[in-house]
């Protein structure tokens, strides 16, 4: 059996990816969501939206599509490095908090 | 109470919820930009630590939109991965408690092994000491000698009458016994006291136990969290503020007690001499939001009710191997780990967009899908 590809694009895309929606495996709301969102900050996008398809369904199906013929693949791809360094900035965030900010400690019963 | 953005709240009515989606997208307000701004992200972005004991968190996440907000909270609870027990191999079980069942409560046991010391075991794999751990259960019911007679409590007549996760012996297997961590501590339950079975004289188990790494969305013993939860920071506008495009009227002083008593205590202050009202910032943390001001007709148009919508108050509980402060950058990594996943997925498939491939290539990771 061959193996599943991450990312397939789907049938009915436009030649130049300008229009498409990738099926996506073994991903869920969690990345499909947070991708949706960033993907909608572009303002080279002009629609996105994913779904969980089936519960059956180890997949999730992002819909994309660009204004002006542009690749939404290449928004598909700006969209994960942007997202990464937002984890990066909230993992420094958090960090700082954590050894700099004086907060309660308390001791819990179990 | 801090100055918050009237587009960041999401209004609370007697009835219904408004304003609930987040409208920072370009193109949403005419002649502003709102596109992915690092910088400007950076500033507004405010991670704060509230709380902290030896088994949980509190802290506050203030301007991420829901959707990431959301993807670490899933990821703390069902991709963050541990180690526990996953085959039981009975060798001698005389308990009342069925085999499986004991089994079953077995994998449930929280268990101290840092996962990052271990690999993941594929279905096809073999175990090695790198994938697998091995305890045994070995315990006999016995009676003790000499007891007075009368005594009718298990524990003074018996040796041996629980079953509890302290009974667990760690087998090191190949190297693990070199490990410093597990020099240092010894792989064995969170807790000692957990109850897997109740012996009397005569009665006997005799189990190996292999535990596996895995993830809470295999199943949710794996998670590392009892819950990790957020709420959004409730909100209170009073006058002389302006709520739903109205100016607000003053809280008659004399309803000033019944307005305070109809949110949780310590949310609203009433000044003792001129009964003026004011929102404790401190304590609007706690409100419950129960509404019941909306009841009462006399605080008509005296206040808006509302949640801020990029403020997350997360609560974890870890219950496993982490300690609860560092479960939060664990769900980081994990996404992040998830993200280069994608992006290399992303990056195959733009070198085979651009390649002019034919599309039906079965031989590459990613393909045009024919279906």
């Amino acid at each position: 059996m061959a193996e599943i590809p991450k990312i397939e694009v789907m049938k009915g895309a436009s030649a130049d990816l300008s229009a498409a929606t990738y099926r996506i495996y073994d991903e869920s709301h969690t990345m499909g969501n947070a991708l949706r969102w960033m993907l909608m900050k572009n303002p080279k996008v002009e629609f996105c939206g994913y779904s969980a398809p089936h519960p059956s369904e180890n997949a999730i199906q992002l819909r994309i599509q660009m204004y002006d013929s542009e690749s939404s693949l290449t928004a598909l791809h700006a969209a994960l490095a942007q997202l990464d360094t937002l984890c990066a900035t909230i993992d420094d965030a958090y960090s700082k908090s954590l050894n700099e900010d004086k907060f309660e400690r308390w001791v819990e019963e179990s | 109470m801090a100055d918050i953005n009237p587009r960041r709240l999401v209004r609370v009515h007697p009835e219904r919820v408004t304003d609930v989606s987040s409208t920072d997208f370009p193109g949403h307000y005419p002649g502003e930009d709102h596109s992915w701004d690092h910088k400007l992200f950076k500033k507004n972005l405010k991670l704060s630590v509230k709380r902290l004991s030896q088994r949980s968190i509190e802290f506050d996440l203030v301007g991420v939109d829901a959707s990431i907000a959301n993807a670490f909270r899933r990821i703390m609870i069902a991709e963050v991965p541990t180690i526990c027990i996953e085959e039981v191999y009975v060798w001698n079980n005389t308990s009342v408690i069925q085999d499986e069942v004991v089994a079953q409560r077995l994998g449930l046991i929280p268990l101290n092994v840092d996962p990052d010391l271990f690999e993941t075991r594929g279905v096809n794999d073999s175990a090695t000491d790198r994938n697998t751990l091995v305890f045994k259960l070995n315990v006999a019911c016995t009676k003790k000698p000499n007891v007075p007679a009368g005594t009718i409590d298990a524990e003074k007549l018996y040796e041996n009458s629980t079953v509890t996760a302290g009974h667990l012996e760690w087998v090191p297997q190949g190297e693990q016994e070199e490990l410093q961590a597990f020099k240092i501590k010894p792989p064995a339950s969170t807790n000692p006291n957990i109850v897997i079975a109740k012996l009397r004289p005569g009665q006997e188990m005799e189990m190996e136990l292999h535990c596996i790494k895995n993830v809470g969305k295999e199943h949710a013993k794996w998670s590392p969290v009892a819950t990790a939860s957020y709420r959004l920071l409730p909100h209170i506008t009073l006058y002389p503020k302006t709520s739903f495009n109205t100016q607000l009227k003053r809280i008659p002083p004399e309803h000033a007690d019944k307005f305070a008593s109809c949110f949780s205590p310590g949310v609203i202050r009433v000044d003792p001499v001129t009964k003026a009202v004011s929102v404790d910032p401190k304590g609007v943390r706690g409100e419950t939001m129960s509404r019941e001001v909306f009841r009462h007709p006399e605080f008509t148009d005296c206040f808006g009710l509302g949640r801020v919508r990029d403020w997350f108050m997360f609560t974890v509980e870890s219950e496993g191997p982490y300690a609860p402060e560092d479960i939060f950058p664990a769900s980081i990594r994990v996404m992040r780990s998830k993200i280069a996943n994608l992006k290399k997925a992303t990056e195959r498939l733009m070198g085979m967009t651009e390649s002019d491939e034919p599309q039906q290539d079965t031989t590459e990771d990613v393909q045009m899908a024919d279906t």
